[in-house]
């Protein structure tokens, strides 16, 4: 069997590559793909605690799914919010909203 | 290890291919094409080992149907899944078609996609890697031995419809139909799952072999579902067919088909032909067992008992061959003959014809390909014979490309057959392959495949049920009839526009793969010629009946009766040859007779405007208005929905929060009026004798106290000064700093903890 170790690094690699693309991205559809993979880097941590450390309670499946659950309302959430923003200011490139701006 | 084993590695390397496409050879378009050929050649030559071995050797071909080694794939809590191949006759006969059938679309893409040519299609490699992902999720369902993996394929293939329908997605209908296939499946779909996770809830496994044993269906046979009349086996049987009318388009789930021809044609044939529509029926023809125990599914209508399935299959198929007699565009009037071929397979479960229903799917996965792709090479031709005939005409314009050809393209559609005419001359070879799939879908006596597995479906129909004979029949006789109306208005005659005229004929890597989809159009049918037959019955035998009947077993008994008690029964096959031929006829005499001129009504138009028909006409041409009472019901329906919602939302959540900002405003009146009429009067009585004490205090206050309060805030100024600059409004900065934040409390963390500060 593959060591707990690969995959944790897999996933801490799965995350990082997320991280760097939420803070890189210029297009926010690339943003929010890059949380996804930071979600699904997650949801691998979750699984592999439960397949090395407790395999026989469902536990980690059961947050898995529920990851899954949040993330399809994330994107939902998100990608109307980019609609949003691309009707009223035409334009989805994050460096050009500056809405926060005090 | 047998030989049969192979069958794990068929839907792997289309799979690969597309893997391969889509992320390392994208750019390079011949190296794509090549991967996607290469793949689903591997699996047709594995599909081919895989299909000769289970027919030859006794395993597989036998009662008994073969099950790999399983190996442990998925695991949730106690549940365990196992995963292995599952190979009988069903599956065998599949394997023959489906990648067959895939191959030759796959090579005719690369001619009609314009490799090579200035004109090539921008997302060349991409078409590729969505088809080969289609071919995978096909033969994936294919091949694995439980309804869960046949799920999940099953939702792959939805996925690439949605993809490869809306392939030109630069075109609003083209976006708009993929996005329409989609939810229009999934509502079918959604009834597909819940039969699963009814029928995993009573058996516990969802492994074809733990379903199909005779304990188990007898168990579900007997069970009631909660305590109504109807057994489990009956609603799971039920539900399982929801989602064969979605992906099936089955009334009254249908709407998404004709739709679909949006796609690239060559999708066309691959969606209605080898795969999409075929894994509908494929689904029933694989949990046929439980269909065959879930006898309460019957509806009487007047005395007459009919199977709720045999009821919809019926009625699709007489359904869209009226509607296939209005259509003018080439593809629409295949896609409603899709739709009633398909209802003529489920017409057959329905009344248990397992094996004509199977043989007819398999024939006419062959003959649709064919017609599709051969009605792929005619717009093909059109398109290029009017981007000809614009060059002829727009000598000002330097740059031409094939789909706007001229800087102010006027309307021109491809597909009508309104514009074409006399294209026989001009494309002899897409002439004669599309006249034998014609003649096959009409199912012209004795030379066409398709004869042989219509025949087989409605001689057993004249047994089972009178009404469901009579309803295919008719049926059967408007095919032929629309099936004559392309071939006449298309290929024969005068040109009836500029385009027609100059249509060049397809390049050979369009027409070889029409060519060897015609040989198994006509030689197909060979394999399931009924022994009972004159003259020519026992010649060859009737294999296909004996290879896949042997599944069955006793299970159907009612079909071996048939067969066994009356040998051969004339009645049907000449009461419905007479429809098909009649029907023949008519079309061949309404439209080739006196072939149309161009601005002419479409016959039949014609002819029912005259009996005050027209409102018919107009409906079969809108399609019975399907599309427009859907979207009037559920298209409005949720809109409404959401506007209501809007509604509460903002009448009754906005209310709430606005009372209660009110109720509190209210509130703040009334304490400043308490406030300054009992507060301030307190105040004001003890106001002089503090005054003095104040005045005392002021010297302090205003030396040190405002010394000390302006000091905190000048300095809190200049801080604000020194961080304005990274509050920009910019939410990457933002994270940035909070992932370094993160990240040095992280790092201190460590370094507290290993270093034992």
């Amino acid at each position: 069997m593959i060591p707990l170790e690969w995959v944790l690094i897999l996933a801490a690699a799965l995350f990082c590559a997320g991280v760097y693309g939420v803070l890189s991205q210029r297009n926010g559809i690339a943003v929010l793909m890059g949380i996804e993979l930071m979600l699904n880097a997650t949801n691998i941590n979750l699984v592999a605690f439960w397949r090395y450390l407790e395999p026989g309670a469902a536990t980690g499946q059961a947050f898995a799914l529920f990851v899954y659950a949040v993330a399809a309302a994330e994107a939902a959430v998100g990608l109307a919010l980019i609609i949003a923003i691309w009707r009223t200011r035409d334009t989805i490139i994050l460096e050009d909203i500056d809405l926060l701006k005090g | 290890m047998s030989i049969l084993n192979l069958a794990w590695l068929i839907p792997l390397f289309p799979f690969l291919a597309f893997v391969a496409i889509s992320v390392f050879t994208y750019r390079n378009r011949a190296l794509s094409h090549r991967l996607a050929i290469g793949g689903i050649t591997i699996a047709f030559v594995l599909s081919q080992i895989v299909f000769w071995a289970a027919v030859l050797l006794p395993v597989g071909g036998g009662e008994q149907a073969y099950e790999s080694p399983l190996i442990h794939w998925l695991s949730a809590g106690v549940e365990r899944f196992t995963l292995g191949i599952y190979i009988d006759p069903a599956t065998t006969v599949m394997l023959f078609m489906v990648p067959l059938v895939c191959l030759m679309i796959f090579i005719y893409s690369v001619g009609y996609m314009n490799f090579g040519t200035p004109e090539v299609d921008p997302r060349y490699s991409r078409f590729f890697a969505y088809i080969s992902l289609f071919a995978a999720g096909m033969l994936g369902m294919v091949v694995f031995n439980n309804l869960l993996t046949f799920f999940i394929f099953w939702e792959i293939m939805d996925t690439c419809s949605y993809l490869l329908i809306g392939f030109w997605y630069e075109k609003k209908s083209a976006y708009q139909a993929g996005l329409k296939a989609f939810l229009v499946t999934k509502v079918g779909d959604l009834f597909f799952m819940l039969g699963l996770l009814l029928l995993y809830a009573e058996v516990g496994s969802l492994a074809y072999r733990d379903i199909f044993n005779p304990g188990t269906l007898e168990h579900l046979a007997h069970t009631p579902f909660l305590g109504t009349q109807f057994s489990m086996a009956t609603v799971i049987a039920l539900l399982l067919f929801g989602g064969t009318v979605g992906k099936s388009a089955q009334f009254p789930l249908h709407v998404w088909l004709p739709d679909a021809t949006e796609s690239p044609p060559p999708v066309s044939a691959l969606i209605q032909a080898a795969t999409m529509v075929s894994a509908g029926v494929f689904l029933v023809m694989r949990v046929f067992p439980i269909f065959a125990v879930a006898e309460e599914g019957v509806l009487a209508i007047g005395g007459i008992h009919i199977t709720i399935v045999a009821l919809i299959g019926a009625l699709t198929a007489i359904l869209a061959s009226i509607i296939a007699v209005a259509q003018n565009d080439i593809q629409r009037v295949l896609a409603f003959s899709t739709i009633s071929q398909l209802g003529y397979m489920v017409a057959a479960m329905g009344i248990g014809a397992y094996v004509a229903s199977a043989f007819h799917l398999i024939t006419h996965a062959f003959f649709k390909a064919l017609l599709f792709l051969g009605s792929g090479s005619v717009i093909y031709g059109m398109e290029h014979g009017h981007r000809d005939s614009r060059i002829a005409n727009c000598e000002l314009q330097t740059h031409v490309r094939a789909h706007s050809p001229c800087s102010h393209p006027e309307e021109f559609d491809p597909n009508d057959m309104m514009n074409m005419g006399g294209l026989a001359k001009r494309m002899p070879r897409t002439f004669w392959m599309f006249l034998i799939g014609g003649l096959a879908l009409s199912g012209f006596p004795l030379v066409t495949a398709g004869y042989w597995s219509k025949d087989a479906i409605l001689v057993q129909a004249y047994e089972q049920s009178p009404a469901i004979f009579w309803v295919l029949a008719v049926a059967a006789g408007l095919t032929a009839f629309y099936a004559m109306r392309p071939i006449c208005m298309t290929f024969f005659g005068q040109p009836r526009s500029k385009a027609a005229e100059h249509a060049p004929e397809s390049i050979p890597s369009m027409t070889v793969p029409l060519i060897i989809l015609a040989v198994f159009a006509v030689g197909l049918g060979w394999a399931g010629i009924p022994e009972h037959f004159p003259v020519i019955g026992g010649l060859i035998p009737n294999w296909f009946h004996h290879f896949v009947g042997s599944t069955i077993e006793a299970g159907n008994a009612a079909e071996h009766v048939a067969e066994a008690a009356h040998g051969f029964v004339w009645q049907p096959t000449a009461l419905w040859v007479i429809f098909a031929l009649g029907g023949m006829a008519l079309g061949g005499l309404v439209y080739g007779w006196k072939p149309m001129q161009a601005g002419e009504m479409d016959r039949v138009e014609a002819a029912m405007r005259k009996v005050w028909l027209g409102w018919l006409y107009d409906a079969m041409r809108d399609r019975f208005y399907f599309d427009e009472i859907y979207q009037a019901t559920f298209g409005r329906g949720s809109i409404l929905l959401a506007d209501l919602f809007y509604m509460f939302n903002h009448g009754v959540v906005d209310g709430l929060v606005n009372l209660v900002g009110r109720a509190g405003r209210g509130l703040s009146e009334v304490s400043d009026v308490f406030d300054l009429r009992v507060v301030d009067r307190l105040v004001d009585l003890t106001g002089p004798g503090t005054r003095a004490l104040s005045d005392l205090s002021a010297v302090v206050d205003l030396k040190v106290v405002d010394g000390a309060v302006e000091g905190v805030g000048d300095t809190t100024k200049a801080g604000g000064r020194f961080i304005r600059p990274i509050q920009t409004g910019g939410i990457q900065n933002y994270l940035l700093l909070v992932s370094l934040m993160v990240l040095a409390l992280v790092m201190t963390f460590l370094m507290m903890l290993f270093l034992q500060i």
